[in-house]
């Protein structure tokens, strides 16, 4: 209680000015930018690591010295990156019946599976 | 907008709605002016921080929203038994089952297990409030003001009509023009985001603040039930907040995600909507478990019988409940082997709550069941659930989901496990923990009225649905008159008007007790408490405890009643730190609400305007340095004495 005297929190302002404009910047390369599309993926991709980053360090106590158990929130990390592989594992997995255009002919399973193959 | 198609206009009930809606509105309005309440309602209510306050505001809305979901379900029934009247239209019917199924997952059951959570879950570990207040109160304003959003569509530009799952393509902008859809979107995202605040605010209580000395393992096993919920919700609600901002790009900005032109994905969003709402059905039994696991351990006057293994199973079903979204899908057209998979996962999920089923039976036997109102909506609860279990089985074995799925089948299996599990739940909890809340007992004769005909309205109505199902009744349909399937149908509807009934008499036994149950005089209600809450006082006084208890055990209470101890010890008193009340949450989610209007409208000025005016006070919160105050021991002591008539 005692340090939460008036103080402006400069760390916190920064990081929530910082991920704003990365997500703006984000929204940009996608609108806006000419950027080949290559170049797009992988610059959100490198905004959304950032992005994570700056919540970690600047919101999150990951900086902080373990004081009594420790404020690195490693557990809720670990899960929250079991979930995310789920997410995406699990939605390509489910979706591999070869969602291809206008290909869906499903009456048969096994054909699917074969039309999925080809289209690697 | 010309006016006449910003409201409703052409359906008779819908002119009764706005009706009903501008007298009762006029009447509360009115009431609060001449009995002078504005104030009173502004300073105790509105603004208030305590998570006991919140709680009751949670539940009352709730038990408003279960009247909402309840009309439009009578409604329902009233049309199928009787198609030759055409009472509802196939579009008003649409709209009826969508805000009927939303209503009741969104808007009733969870807050209403939120509610209880808020009363019970600090009282129970020896807190004095919610970790953080403030957000709490935050949480509650934008739930409300979601719900009241959802409300309002059916007489302001029209209910959303693409069912609780809200599919695409049928939900997107290409299919479901004009706001109805959107009202779905905007009054979701509103709520959900109060829920996952909720759910981070719980989970870091239970984490941090319990009474010294009490291990996880020590938590009363409602406190575990909301811990595992938390898990759920934080890791589930960010699913369903990205699939409707996406949708919502989709259908306002002309995005393409969902979309069946421009390479969207429309399956997609069944995928993600899953992917929330299998855990979602979780998030709402779970505290049901742990609701009738302390009613159950109570009224039978025994610790709970495997206490360890009630907590390894949830913590597995919580996990499963994240593996298993598929089989809501089966027939979308998946592989055999994708199929199979969650065939099997889904059936896993049978072995937790089977181990959950024998531990509540052992703890019933052999002994001296005491059969009050809340232990029989929990005796009710084994047996029915069981069948809406043993259904779930059936429906997730993939080849026979083929012939279920989407028929009466499904609508009686879910129907068993949220009735019978949550809302029973919600039933027992409301009535055990009434006491702490009000002060009285709910009227035990009236009570168990309610109990009887809700409990066999219930089966009447959804017991002949599973045969309609193998009839081929398909689900969301509205034209009954087929030889094979009205008889069932009458039926049905005369089992929906029984738990109607059944409902209406649970809402006069609040209005009887208030005026004529005894009044509490000590903090043990019902004389079996096991647990921390019921050796607060009653009422219990705003900061909780005085003195916060050593708890090393679980069924703390048992204890210090045979040693006569109590959560006032004169010489341990120490100032109280408590948060202030603030009128910011309120005012700070109406600017978001008033955000989420516009974006219903599509009127994106008004909508940037409520936007900034929300995220301007979030600034300005953020450099409040408010940090509540102290309660003085002379105060704490005064209070105490004359709760415990010392
Ligand atoms: C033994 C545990 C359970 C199993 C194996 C199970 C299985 C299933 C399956 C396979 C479906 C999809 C069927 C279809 O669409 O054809 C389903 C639907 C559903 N289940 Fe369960 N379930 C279980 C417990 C629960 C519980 C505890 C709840 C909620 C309290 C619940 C709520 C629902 C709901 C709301 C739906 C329908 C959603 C919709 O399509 O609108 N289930 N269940
Ligand atoms: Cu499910």
């Amino acid at each position: 209680m005692a340090n939460t005297k008036k103080r402006i929190p400069t760390q916190h302002v920064i990081g929530f000015l910082l991920s704003l404009v990365m997500t703006l910047v984000a929204a940009w390369a996608v609108i806006g930018s000419d950027l080949p599309k290559m170049w797009v993926i992988i610059s959100i991709l490198i905004l959304a690591l950032l992005q994570a980053g700056v919540q970690l360090f600047m919101f999150m106590h990951i900086t902080e010295e373990s004081s009594d158990g420790g404020h690195v929130p490693w557990n809720m990390m670990f899960h929250g990156f079991a979930l995310a592989a789920i997410l995406v594992a699990g939605s390509l997995f489910t979706m591999s019946f070869g969602f291809d255009h206008g290909d869906m002919d499903m009456d048969d399973g096994h054909k699917q599976e074969q039309h999925s193959e080809h289209s690697e | 907008m010309a006016l006449d198609e910003f409201f409703v206009t052409g359906e008779p009930l819908i002119y009764a709605g706005m009706v009903s809606i501008a007298l009762v509105t006029s009447a509360i309005i009115f009431l609060l002016t001449y009995f002078k309440k504005w104030g009173w309602l502004w300073r105790e209510w509105l603004t208030t921080v305590d998570h006991k306050k919140i709680g009751i505001m949670y539940i009352l809305s709730a038990l408003v929203m279960l009247f909402r979901g309840g009309a439009d379900a009578l409604m329902m029934r009233t049309q199928l038994a009787f198609p030759g009247l055409e009472f509802l239209d196939s579009q008003h019917y649409n709209e009826i089952f969508t805000t009927h199924g939303t209503v009741m997952i969104i808007f009733m059951a969870m807050p209403f297990l939120i509610g209880l959570m808020n009363i019970i879950v600090p009282l129970q570990i020896g807190a004095r409030d919610f970790a953080f207040p403030f957000v709490n109160a935050v949480s509650f304003w934008a739930f409300f003001l979601g719900a009241m959003l959802f409300n309002i569509s059916f007489v302001i530009g029209g209910s959303p009509d693409a069912g609780w799952t809200s599919y695409t393509p049928l939900a997107g902008a290409a299919m479901s023009p004009g706001p109805g859809q959107n009202f779905y979107l905007m009054g979701l995202q509103l709520s959900g985001i109060g829920t996952l605040a909720t759910g981070i605010n719980l989970m870091v209580t239970i984490l941090k603040m319990r009474a010294p000395g009490m291990k996880l393992f020590h938590m009363p096993i409602f406190t575990w039930s909301t811990l595992v919920t938390c898990f759920i919700i934080v890791f589930a609600f960010p699913i369903l907040t990205v699939a409707l901002a996406l949708m919502t790009i989709d259908r306002i900005f002309g995005a393409q995600f969902f979309t069946l032109t421009g390479e969207g994905l429309p399956m997609m969003w069944a995928n993600l909507f899953w992917m929330w709402g299998h855990p979602e059905v979780y998030i709402v039994i779970l505290p049901a478990f742990g609701i009738f696991s302390e009613v159950i351990a109570t009224f039978a006057k025994k610790r709970l019988f495997g206490y360890n293994a009630m907590v390894w199973s949830m913590i597995i079903i919580a996990l499963l409940s994240f593996l298993v979204w598929v089989h809501h899908f089966f027939t979308m057209g998946a592989g055999a082997f994708v199929n199979s998979v969650f065939s099997v996962s889904t059936m896993l999920i049978a072995v937790p709550t089977g181990v959950k089923i024998f531990n509540w039976l052992a703890t019933l036997y052999k002994s001296r069941i005491e059969f009050t109102v809340p232990m029989l909506w929990s005796l009710a609860f084994i047996p029915s659930f069981i069948l809406g279990g043993v259904t779930g089985v059936m429906l997730g074995m993939a080849a026979a989901d083929y012939q279920f799925h989407n028929s009466y089948f499904l609508i009686a299996h879910f129907h068993y496990v949220l009735i019978a599990g949550t809302v029973f739940a919600c039933f027992a909890g409301l009535v055990y923990w009434y006491p702490k809340m009000f002060g009285h007992k709910m009227n035990e004769r009236i009570g168990k009225w309610a109990f009887w005909l809700f409990l066999i309205g219930f089966h009447i109505c959804f017991f002949p649905q599973y045969f309609l199902g193998l009839d081929g009744m398909p689900r969301r349909l509205f034209i009954t008159n087929i030889a094979e399937w009205l008889p069932l149908n009458v039926i049905s509807t005369v089992g929906a008007f029984g738990m109607g009934a059944g409902f209406a008499v649970f809402v006069f036994n609040i209005y009887y007790s208030y005026r004529y149950s005894e009044r509490e005089k000590t903090g043990d209600a019902w004389g079996h408490g096991r647990t921390l809450e019921w050796s607060t006082t009653t009422p219990v006084p705003f900061y909780n405890f005085a003195t916060v208890p050593y708890v090393d055990e679980i069924d703390p209470y048992v204890r210090m009643k045979e040693e006569g101890k109590t959560t006032f010890d004169e010489k341990k008193l120490k100032p109280i730190h408590m948060p202030s009340y603030s009128g910011q949450p309120i005012i700070m989610m109406s600017f978001f609400a008033l955000a989420s209007f516009a974006l219903v409208f599509e009127w994106i000025p008004l909508a940037i305007a409520g936007l900034l005016g929300g995220v301007a006070c979030m600034a300005f919160r953020s450099f409040d340095y408010d940090d509540g105050y102290y309660v003085q021991v002379d105060e704490i002591k005064r209070t105490e004495r004359k709760a415990r008539g010392l």
